[in-house]
């Protein structure tokens, strides 16, 4: 271990690089959870993860690309909740309005089993001090300016993330 | 591990209804609110809790004083460090 400060608390390094819904749960899960556990956390959002800085949270379901998504019906009896519902890709790429539906069955069955929403896991982690890191290079790219984030969140390139993530005990990339 | 009815709690948090990583995150909260010895009561039916609490304890340092079930739920007592 090459920490700079050896009593440094531990330190969680994130790569958030997916803009939907579901792929925007795994970053703000374990931001916060490291967080609560006293570990410093940054999270660099990169790609599509970028989005996930908005203050309007708009993140949505794309069955599309997730063959074994299991899709849940959020009412009715317990035996009809639990049915996994296959979504064929060819049906979904042809019903005008899929993504919506997905999105409200994943946001209501979320919610029935008592799942924190995304805005609030990342209230969470803004309560915990995890940086947020926006990644300029994607910015630029897809024309987004800081004053489109959060008030909370840095930007910064590649070389901001690996030093953050070369003192990190964990690194992953999501 | 001492018996649940000696331990005497300072604070109450319920997450009963919460799933991961609400239960730790709340756990965190009420324990800025606590003096270093007191204790905190933490209730909770999401079956990750027992592992994660467990988890949680070891890296913040707070005691894990016990980890038992009350009528259905899990039930924790830490005592701030």
């Amino acid at each position: 271990m090459s920490k700079s400060n050896p009593n440094a608390p531990k330190r969680l390094a994130l790569i958030s690089s997916k803009g939907t819904l579901d792929w925007a749960y795994p970053p703000f899960i374990l931001a916060s959870a490291a967080g609560a556990m006293g570990w410093e956390v940054g999270v660099f959002f990169t790609f599509y993860g970028l989005t996930l800085l908005k203050p309007e949270l708009t993140a949505a379901v794309s069955p599309l690309g997730n063959p074994a998504m299991p899709m849940k019906m959020p009412f009715g009896p317990e035996g009809f909740q639990n049915i996994n519902w296959a979504m064929p890709n060819l049906l979904m790429a042809n019903v005008p309005g899929f993504e919506n539906l997905a999105t409200t069955l994943m946001k209501q069955t979320f919610h029935n089993k008592g799942v924190a929403t995304i805005e609030e896991l990342r209230e969470a982690c803004i309560e915990l001090d995890v940086r947020l890191i926006g990644c300029q290079m994607t910015m630029d790219v897809f024309g987004f300016k800081r004053e489109d984030f959060i008030p909370q969140a840095e930007i910064g390139g590649a070389a901001t993330f690996l030093e953050y993530a070369a003192d990190a005990e964990v690194q992953l990339f999501i | 591990m001492e018996d649940v009815e000696i331990i005497k709690e300072d604070l109450v948090l319920d997450c009963s209804g919460m799933l991961c990583p609400m239960p730790i995150v709340k756990t965190s909260k009420s324990m800025k609110e606590l003096q270093s010895g007191q204790i905190l009561k933490m209730i909770s039916t999401d079956a990750g809790s027992p592992p994660d609490i467990a988890a949680w304890s070891r890296q913040t340092g707070n005691e894990l004083l016990l980890s038992t079930t009350e009528s259905g739920k899990y039930v924790f007592f830490l005592k701030k460090s």
